[in-house]
């Protein structure tokens, strides 16, 4: 496994090397990340990345530094895999951060240089992050009635007290030994997370939740993709009636464009959109809670809008034409205007047994 | 008994005159205080050289001396190689007021009003006690003259305490000798800076001047060529001020009005001469010394309202771009310098000059406002800077776009001295004083345009200079990556790193040979290479490099 890794990278350097040889600029093929060069595939229902790819040169004063850095983290991974030791992202920044000599340059100067250049060297070597031996930090948290076995601990994600079992940045090795639910819910926010496991909605649903305390992870993700794939597990996205709700369904959905490569491992065709929706607002009367939208939030609906995974659908073109019209958004929370377990016990097992999802 | 004491106070009232007068007037006459006090003598000695040498058609060489006598008090001694002075006008340029040739007459010159040099023998005298040495000589032929002059304040009118005969092995010239009470500083305003500033406008002038502090140092001329003489004009009426009109009214030889208008000014016939007096409401035939205080008004007024033709232009002597250029690159040391004069314009009727010049980088501070150095008629303005036309000029132009940094109505920042210099018959200023030039549009105008000719060929020079800057440090770049690459890859591929250093500089410095070949066949703007910059070989990387 890891050989196959060791040859990737030693091939990457040794086409350089015959560049040279052969009295020409240094390259490196790097696949396009940009808008341009990603479909959505009608078939799968999954973001893909497509054919096109630049390529970086070494003498070429716009790409030296990009062509230094993607091999500087290269070189690191590779350093890794000997080891099998993995690093954090910042780890990987600090171990090729440093001034080259003769010059007041550095390497690289901010973490987000080092961490293109891994995303980068994802697409080159066509390996995974998790692949690199390079990890994220670990973000969400998750509670059910599952038992796992990772990293050679049995952990029983029902019985982890108030904080749940917090999502490592790398999922790969963890083993399920029993999965006792029905559906996934995830949401974005930790507060909702928090008040269903008080609640214990996850018992009285047979159901797991998971929250990722802001952006979604790739561990989440990957997470949401093998027990919707392992276990058959129907995925079920419970967001905020905004455009960057949406988006965060969208994500999980059908992939992003930034990670299109890594749409295979992580995307989750069948998951379904469950709240907050129009009807919501109009059937709970959420109408006084609304939030005035700003010039921002329009100019993303209208991009949403416009995505060619959700033009025909008209289910979701209704919704969008309804915040539109609202020129507002609501967030979750605000059905805890209807009671504090408002949302555990009546919202949420009322739209699941109706089946009211937006696919 | 009073009869007596009227008679007394009489006598005292014009004791005090001529000295209240410069008490009055010691911040017109630039005695403001002892630092500025020693500049103006300095100044107006120079000025008398400079001025006296070029009438003669003489190549300047003046040789200033300061030396320092303790307690404040210094000895100004200045030599030059003019045609000296005859014998019997010496005590009256020398120790009465308002005594001078250049009064009357409308030429440029550097003195005006022919204050400067007696004002500083008063000054020497109210402020030390002892007369003006002055020994001058017209030519070999003739002896040297000594003299030691003071002032009768009670009558305006010299006074000669010693006067002899001596041996002075210069052929011609004048030499004079002021004790005065002063104050020396170096840096700005001060007496080293005037000097430097007047070798740069005059590049035909060779300085030597020996400070207080007993440091030599030596301005040397950077041409043979004497200034063109100006033509000598009678004053043109828009020109003339209330007192001037006062003094020619009182000594013309005309005796009617309208033969005064025609033969005291020029540009005035007998049609615009009656054209005058009736806009004046005076009658032509009117004795000019007989007019009154608000006769002389009307007349000023009457001379607004009627239409004269401008003065003739040829009364102006510029220094000329090129000569300017070489002025800059004797004083100020920098790697670039660019000079423009632009034509003869007019303001208020009287005829100007506007030059201008641009020194860049060398030693100058990059961090730093720009230094701005400005004349009239060839004599350094040290005061007052940010009143003077030229300080509006500046600051009113955009000079990013010739390279430099600038916020919003400052001096520009930059490695950069700027030269503005006014040659006028009559160069306005804003105060009697002198210092700064006064804000009229057609002024500013012309200066703007002469720097904005300065400023284009200054950013050609600097964009030039960065290209060829970025070129070399593109270069270093790839030098400097060049182990990093060679490094990682071993880390890669176990290639030995030096091999790969070896291998990848070799590409490089055939590359450098591109750029070269590359810099002489084409130019390509900065931007069209920006935006093909994706798209590359290596031979086409290197190429746009440039």
């Amino acid at each position: 496994m890891t050989n196959k890794q060791l040859e990737k990278l030693k091939e990457l350097g040794n086409d350089i090397i015959k560049d040279i040889d052969k009295n020409k600029n240094p390259s490196i093929d790097v696949p396009i990340r940009t808008l341009a060069n990603v479909q959505f595939n009608q078939k799968t229902k999954k973001l893909e990345l497509g054919k096109k790819s630049a390529k970086r040169f070494f003498f070429n004063v716009g790409h030296a530094k990009k062509f230094l850095q993607t091999l500087a983290v290269a070189s690191v991974s590779k350093e890794l895999l000997g080891l099998d030791k993995n690093a954090h992202l910042r780890d990987v920044f600090y171990s090729i951060k440093r001034t080259i000599p003769n010059t007041d340059v550095n390497i690289v100067d901010e973490q987000s240089e080092s961490d293109k250049a891994i995303e980068d060297l994802e697409l080159i070597s066509d390996l995974s992050r998790e692949q690199l031996h390079i990890t994220a930090n670990k973000a969400g948290s998750v509670v059910g009635s599952v038992v796992i076995e990772d990293d050679g601990d049995i952990i029983d994600w029902s019985k982890l007290g108030s904080g749940g079992w917090s999502i490592p940045s790398t999922v790969e090795k963890v083993k399920f030994k029993k999965v006792n639910a029905k559906f996934v819910l995830y949401m974005e926010k930790a507060g909702t997370w928090e008040r269903l496991r008080e609640d214990r909605f996850w018992e009285k649903q047979k159901c797991i939740i998971v929250s990722s305390h802001g952006q979604t992870t790739r561990g989440i993700r990957r997470l949401l993709q093998r027990l919707n794939q392992e276990h058959n597990l129907p995925i079920y996205v419970l967001a905020d009636f905004d455009p960057w709700g949406f988006y965060i369904y969208s994500v999980l959905k059908f992939g992003s464009i930034n990670l299109a490569h890594a749409s295979e491992t992580m995307a989750l065709p069948k998951a379904k959109f469950l709240g907050i929706t129009a009807d919501d607002i109009e059937k709970y009367n959420l109408k006084k809670h609304f939030i005035k939208m700003k010039e921002i939030d329009f100019t993303r609906l209208k991009q949403i809008m416009n995505y060619e995974w959700f033009k025909n659908n008209k289910e979701w073109q209704r919704q969008f034409k309804l915040m539109n019209s609202y020129k507002a958004k609501v967030e979750i929370q605000s059905l805890s205007s209807r009671g504090i377990t408002f949302i555990s016990e009546k919202y949420l097992p009322e739209k699941i047994k109706e089946a009211k999802f937006l696919d | 008994m009073s009869e007596l004491t009227a008679v007394k106070l009489a006598q005292q009232q014009r004791e005090v005159s001529v000295a209240e007068f410069f008490e009055r007037n010691r911040h017109l006459l630039g005695f403001d205080n002892k630092r500025k006090a020693l500049l103006t003598v300095v100044k107006e000695a120079c000025d008398n050289s400079l001025d006296a040498t070029e009438e003669a058609r003489v190549l300047p060489e003046i040789n200033v001396e300061i030396i320092d006598l303790g307690n404040d008090k210094f000895r100004i001694i200045v030599e030059d190689n003019g045609p000296g002075i005859v014998k019997k006008q010496i005590p009256n340029v020398f120790g009465k007021l308002l005594y001078g040739s250049k009064f009357h007459s409308m030429k440029m010159s550097r003195g005006q009003q022919g204050i400067g040099i007696s004002a500083s023998c008063l000054y020497a005298q109210l402020t030390t006690g002892r007369p003006l040495r002055v020994i001058s000589k017209i030519s070999p032929k003739h002896p040297a003259v000594y003299m030691e002059i003071g002032i009768d304040t009670k009558n305006n009118r010299a006074q000669v305490f010693k006067e002899e005969e001596k041996e002075w092995k210069k052929e011609h010239g004048t030499r004079i000798e002021l004790d005065i009470e002063g104050s020396y500083q170096k840096g700005e305003q001060s007496v080293d800076v005037y000097l430097k500033e007047t070798a740069i406008v005059n590049p035909h002038a060779t300085i030597l001047y020996t400070n207080p502090k007993a440091e030599q140092l030596i301005f040397p001329r950077a041409t043979d060529l004497l200034p063109v003489q100006p033509k000598e004009i009678k004053p043109h009426p828009y020109g003339v001020e209330h007192g001037i009109l006062m003094k020619m009214l009182q000594t013309t030889e005309s005796r009617t009005l309208q033969s005064f208008l025609t033969n005291d000014f020029s540009r005035v016939g007998p049609g615009t001469a009656k054209e005058i007096c009736q806009n004046a409401r005076l009658l032509p035939n009117s004795k000019p010394s007989e007019l009154t205080h608000p006769q002389i008004e009307q007349l000023m007024e009457g001379i607004k309202n009627t239409k004269i033709i401008a003065p003739p232009a040829d009364c102006i002597s510029p220094i000329g771009a090129e000569l300017l250029e070489k002025g800059l690159k004797k004083e100020v040391n920098s790697e670039f310098y660019a000079t423009s004069t632009r034509s003869p314009e007019v303001y208020r009727g009287i005829p100007f000059i506007i030059e201008a010049g641009i020194a860049y980088g060398g030693e100058q501070a990059g961090d730093q406002s720009i230094r701005l150095l400005r004349f009239a008629n060839r004599v350094p303005l040290l005061y007052q800077q940010s009143s003077c036309a030229t300080f509006k000029a500046i600051t009113g132009m955009n000079w990013r776009q010739y390279g430099l940094s600038q916020s919003q109505g400052a001096l520009p920042i930059g490695p950069v001295t700027v030269v503005v210099h006014l040659a006028s018959v009559w160069p306005p200023f804003t105060s009697e004083a002198k210092e700064a030039i006064a804000h009229y549009p057609e002024i500013i105008k012309e200066m703007r345009l002469a720097l904005q000719d300065c400023g284009r060929k200054l950013s050609s020079y600097i964009n030039k200079k960065k290209r060829v800057g970025e070129a070399q440090q593109r270069i270093s770049i790839f030098e400097n990556y060049i182990p990093e690459v060679a490094g990682f890859l071993e880390a890669l591929t176990g290639e030995k790193k030096e091999k790969t250093i070896e291998k990848m500089r070799q590409m490089l410095s055939k590359n450098k040979e591109l750029i070269q070949q590359y810099k002489e066949a084409h130019e390509v703007t900065k931007r069209e290479a920006e935006e093909k910059e994706d798209q590359i070989e290596l031979k086409g990387a290197i190429e746009y490099d440039e």
